[in-house]
This record gives C-alpha cells, structure tokens and sequence, in this order.
C-alpha cells in the first residue's frame, strides 16, 4: 500500500473533477426524480383512470430492474429506436428514471397514510379534489417523506458510480485511472473515494433527521 | 424490431449468467442475513463497543456505494496477500454490504418488541442468549421478513455489479453476447426479461406478505 | 429429473418471451418505427454535416497509453490515435484544434458510433469481417500483432505456454478473445470493461496474463515496469478508423488525409514520436 504515491496532488486533483461531475450529476438526477416521482405518486394516489394503470406497470418494470442494466440500455439500446442521449443526459435520465420509480412509491406510500377523515373533512368543507390534494394532504405527506426520501436521494448518490460502465468521467470512474497506475494504489484509492462518498451522504443523513425531529 | 434468434441462439449463455446471479444472490442473502443478525445484536448490547463497532459498520457501509466495497475484494485484498475471483469477491461484496441494511431490519424488530416481554423472560430464569433466540428473535423475525424480502430482490439487481470484476452473471454474459453480436437492444431487452422474471415474482410476493402482516397485526 | 428439468427451462423460456413482449410494447408505444434515427432524417452526408459544425467529433480510448490516455496531472487525453485526430482535423476542417473527444471503450464504440454520439472512431480498433458487416473503415493506419503482458518472471513466455489451464483477462468487444479462443481452445478468458480495469485485475493477480495488440501491451509495460510483454505476436491486427456505414464520401477523405499526412512525413513523426522507431513501411 502507497498512501503517498496514490494521495499526490495530481491525483487529487483528477479525483476532485470526478467529483464535480458526480455531484452534477446527482444535483440534476435528485430534483429530476424528485418531480417526476411525485407526478407519478400523486396520479397514482388518486387512481387517475387509464393513466394510473400504466405508470403502475412502468414503475413496477422499472423498479424490478438493476439501473446497471437501464443505464447500459438507455446510453446503447434506446438509439436503436431512435432515442440518442450524450454520455450525461443518457446516465441523468437511467438515474432519473429509475429513481423517479422509487420516489413515486415513497410519495403514494405517504399520500395513503394521510387519514381518510381529513380529507373527507376538507371536501365537505368545499374544497374542490385538486385543492384538497395541494393544500391537505400533500404538505402533510411530503412532511411524512422526508426520511426515506433523503435515503433514496442517497442510494442515487451512491448509484451515480454505476455509470462507469458508460464511461462518465465521474468520481469512481477516474478512481480507476489513478489505480491502474501501481498495484499498491487500489486499497489508498478506494479507502479515499468510500470517505467522501460517506462524509458527503452522512451528512445528508444527519440533515434529514434534524428535519424530521423539527417538522414532527 | 425484437431479434429472437438472439435469444434462441444464446440461451445457453443467458441461463449461466441466470443461474450464477441466483447462486449469488442466494449465497449473498444468507450470508448477510447472519452477518447482519450478528451485527444487530451487537448494536443493541449493553457493551458500548460492541455497539459503537455496529454502529460504524452500519453507517459507514450504507453511505458507500456497493461497487466500491466489491472492488475492494476484487482489487485491494490481492495487495495483502488474498485473492479472490470475480464471484467470490462479488458475492462477498454483496454480503458485506446487504449485511448493513438487514442489521437495521434486524434491529428494529427486535426493539419492536417490547420490553416488559423480555423481562419477564430474564425473571423467569432464563439467560440474555435464551431470551433473544426464544421470545425476542422469533417474534422480531415475523416483522424482519417484509423488508428482508426486499433486500433480497436488492441483491439480485446489485448482483449486476460483478459484471464489472468480470463475475460470469447475466449482465456479464449479456455484455458478451452484445459484443459478439452487435446486438444491443434485442440482448438487453431478453436480459431484462431474465431480471424480471426473478424480481417480479418476489415483488408481488412480498406486497402480498407486507398486507398479510399487516392485517394479522 | 432431466425431464423436469427440461420441463422448467421450458417454461422459464415461456416466461422470458412474455414479460418481453411486454416491455417491448412498453419501449415500441413511445418509439416510433424507425430503425435507425440517424440515417434517415440526414439526407446530408457526414461529411457535410462535419463541415457545417466546424468540429470532428471523434471517439477515442482514454485508458490506453501510448494511442489514447487521459494523464491526470495534466487533465489532457495524448497518444498516436490523438494526433491523428488532430492531423485528421487539420486535412478535413483546416485546423487541427477542430477535434472534440469522447471516450470510448472497446464495447461502446460501435454502438456510439452507430447512435451518432461520435464521427468517426480512432481507437486502437482492429479491422475485420465481421465488424465490416457493421461500420466502414479506412485504409489502415496502424499494424499491430497480438500479443501476452505478465508479471516479470511468469512462466508464460509466449503463446505456445497459454494452455486451457490459463487464465486471461482480454477487454469486452475485442477482437484479441476470438484469436487466442481459436489458438488455446477451452482457454478460460475473464473480460473487463475496459483496459485499465483489465491490467487492475491482471496486477491483483486474477489471471496469468492481459491479452491484446501489442502496441497496447507497450504502453502498459511502460505504466508499470513490474510488467512486460513476452513472445512473438501471434496475428496480424491492422487498425482502421472506423466510420458509420455508407458514409463513403468520409471515409474517403479521410483516406485522402491518411494519405496526405504519410506523403508528407507527418505520419511517420508521429509515429516516431509514441513508438520510439520508424513505421516499417511494407
């Protein structure tokens, strides 16, 4: 094991680009995912004809496959029919896509929780559905959400280091660059690239149970 | 636009990557379902080392992504001196990392279970080891069950990382059969169709279990 | 039991075929029909195409010393398929600064190149039948052999040593696992995604010896001097540049540049430059 020789500046340097894009990439991802996911919770809450059924059988699909597999499909297989994506767009819309199929779950999860008598409550005292829906129960259940929204917000984090496979030039990608230079790097490397991947969602962690004890 | 000749043609190496992403995800699941039973019995011990020692496992193996705890068996361990193959290092991997999230699992039905139960246990004579595997365990596990369902069908998508420490799974096998063939969408869609078959089932299975329990509950 | 069992992968078939047809419902509703995007909607050539974006976007190996790596103390991709990048550029656009890179990998660059994510693809890429089938070349601009890297000291010392015994590592989508399969039948070969990733695993002591073009195999042994290639090479692995098929009037100029660039002595200064020794001229 070289620590020395694997922490030189150049190499942190290189790592700390492959940051940078990891951290785009998750930003862009996370609000992405975080719009679609509770657009496809909401309709399928209120069981919205026709539309309901459908995002159920995409989201279930989705869900049940590895993102490896979605990222690789989405960058080589979609072309085929005639979608292209760049090497960013196509991983932002794998993550998106697939962790929008999460969120969607979390966000019905949290809808459904919400008492019945509130929202019964709120329609007799005349609010139309939609406003029941944007005044009553979605503050409340988003309240809900927020732990296992943030744990999902880190799995994608975490999940931005399968779009090695792609070639993204993110963190874990130039990790194994600065590996393959000597056979006593990888342990220094890994060891580096896990501390920011844990400080960076540890963090994020901690800030959502300082939110859950305020909201509650 | 779907090429079933693919399929027809490549079976047989669609279902040796099929079956050595079941062996590693079967291998993978019991092998953290006892890590992680050990570590959740640490974290909730009355030795403030062992729980710390619990805690940071958890913590620090949660917050990393799985590929770099697998390339850790795959690329570090050979510096000291151990190696392993794609599989084997893959599988540990997932072992290692599910383990974090089925001790919380874990943990969390045990203290489920209330208190009064295991002390009256203890006051009845019986030891701290008689008291979690006769009253707190088999009642934790009935809670422990719908979440470690889903960790398994976790472990069968994750599984798809040994493709890239070259662990002979689907994803690998379908990665060759593409480069062979200059088929992508056809040899990725037939792959999905092996995933799904696996996942779907589980899926339903345990929605149906979590509906269950919550209705005996 | 062989009944059952054959009773079971009959009705996992069954299974595979009806959760496909599903999903590709799913994937064909949103499609469209059209089976390749590119080609149909461009009624312009590349070429055409090339010149009124003013740029070549060109794939290139990142991972490869010696034709393409990305050195991270400079931040900067160098490497015999970058200057012919660049020297391609300069022959086409007029300026050899009009080159944008994209990394590829050996199982990415067809598939890129096909999407039309890249112009052309200048990667150590070998020319043969069966990838002709699927993208046009160029005249060949590089002569490789493949050839074995190991550890110093290993007991392979050439072909005539890999038994089915060996283990290899070979890259996803080269050419170099067909070759030794055809000469060590029942060879156990373990593929990575890229190179890099292929010498990790090498170094980590997983196989015996990395497999590829020895101009590779070079710029490996020159990353790690605890490394070297060994034996004679054992095929031939003439490099083309790949272009999207029936782009005719691209590959044409771009064989007028290769041309060009070897008339003029530039071909041989780069050459020089990341070989160390004159091309042997045939």
């Amino acid at each position: 094991m070289d620590f020395v020789g694997a922490y030189s500046p150049d190499n942190l340097r290189f790592l700390t680009e492959g940051l940078k894009i990891t951290l785009y990439v998750a930003a862009v991802s996370i609000v992405l995912s975080f719009v679609f996911g509770t657009i496809v919770g909401t309709i399928r809450y209120m069981k919205v004809p026709i539309l309901s059924p459908i995002l159920a059988v995409i989201v279930e699909t989705l869900r049940n496959l590895p993102l490896l597999l979605i990222i690789f499909f989405i960058q080589f297989a979609l072309p085929e029919i005639g979608f292209k994506f760049t090497v960013t767009a196509g991983v932002i819309t794998a993550l998106t896509l697939f962790e929008a199929a999460m969120i969607s779950e979390i966000v019905r999860a949290g809808l459904t929780s919400i008492p019945k008598g509130q929202t019964e409550a709120a329609r007799s005292s005349g609010l139309g559905v939609l406003q029941t829906l944007i005044h009553i129960v979605l503050p409340q259940g988003l309240r809900r959400m927020v732990p296992p929204l943030v744990s999902q917000f880190i799995s994608l984090l975490k999940d931005t280091s399968l779009a090695v496979i792609v070639a993204l030039a993110e963190l874990m990608h130039n990790a194994q660059i600065v590996m393959a230079q000597n056979h006593q790097y990888p342990i220094p490397i890994l060891l580096l690239i896990a501390v920011v991947y844990f400080v960076i969602n540890y963090t994020l962690s901690l800030l959502s149970r300082r939110l859950e004890a305020r909201t509650v | 636009m779907l090429d079933f000749s693919i399929l027809t043609e490549h079976f047989p190496d669609y279902m040796a990557g099929f079956l050595n992403t079941i062996k590693a995800s079967v291998f993978a699941l019991i092998g953290s379902f006892i890590l992680g039973t050990i570590i959740a019995v640490m974290r909730i011990s009355k030795y403030r080392v062992l729980r710390a020692v619990g805690a940071v496992y958890v913590e620090f193996i949660r917050n990393i992504p799985i590929l770099i705890v697998v390339l850790f068996f795959f690329l570090g361990l050979p510096s000291l001196g151990v190696r392993l193959d794609g599989f084997t290092a893959g599988t540990l991997g997932l072992t290692v990392y599910t383990a974090a999230f089925i001790a919380e699992a874990i943990r969390a039905g045990i203290q489920s279970v209330p208190q009064g139960q295991s002390e009256a246990a203890r006051s009845s004579g019986m030891s701290y080891m008689q008291t979690m595997q006769h009253v707190i365990l088999p009642q934790a596990i009935k809670l422990v069950i719908p979440p470690l369902s889903n960790q398994f069908i976790n472990l069968i998508k994750n599984s798809s990382v040994l493709t890239i420490v070259a662990g002979l799974d689907l994803m690998y096998f379908a990665d060759i059969i593409s480069s062979d063939t200059y088929v992508t969408f056809s040899t990725y869609i037939f792959a999905a169709a092996f995933y799904l078959v696996l996942t779907l089932p589980l899926s339903f299975a345990a929605l149906a279990l979590e509906k269950r329990l919550a209705r005996s509950a | 039991m062989k009944k059952r069992s054959k009773k079971m992968s009959s009705a996992l078939l069954a299974g595979i075929v009806s959760v496909t047809a599903l999903l590709s419902a799913c994937t064909s509703t949103g499609g469209g029909t059209s089976a390749s995007g590119g080609s149909t909607d461009a009624a312009a050539s590349q070429l055409d195409a090339i010149k009124e974006r003013g740029t070549l976007v060109v794939g290139v190996k990142y991972d490869t010393k010696l034709f393409g790596l990305k050195d991270p103390a400079s931040g900067d991709v160098e490497g015999f398929d970058i200057d012919m990048a660049h020297a391609l550029a300069k022959s086409i656009l007029g300026d050899e600064s009009k080159v944008e890179l994209k990394e590829v990998t050996s199982k990415t660059r067809i598939p890129m190149l096909n999407n039309g994510d890249i112009d052309m693809v200048i990667a150590t890429m070998t020319i043969t039948d069966a990838r002709k089938k699927e993208v046009d070349f160029s005249d060949v601009y590089f002569q490789a052999g493949q050839s074995l890297l190991v550890k110093k000291g290993s007991s392979i010392t050439g072909i005539d040593d890999v038994t089915a015994d060996t283990t290899i590592m070979a890259a996803k989508g080269a050419t170099s696992i067909d070759n030794i399969e055809a000469k060590v039948p029942g060879v156990k070969v373990l593929q990575f995604d890229n190179y890099q990733d292929a010498f990790n695993a090498l170094k980590a002591g997983q196989g015996d010896a990395l497999t590829t073009d020895d101009a590779i195999l070079y710029g490996m042994a020159a990353q790690d001097p605890n490394y070297e290639v060994v034996g004679e090479p054992f095929s031939d692995e003439p490099y083309g540049i790949a272009i999207k098929k029936g782009e005719t009037t691209l590959v044409e100029a771009v064989n007028k540049g290769l041309a060009d660039l070897k008339s003029d002595g530039q071909y041989n200064e780069i050459y020089k430059k990341w070989i160390g020794k004159e091309p042997v001229t045939n």
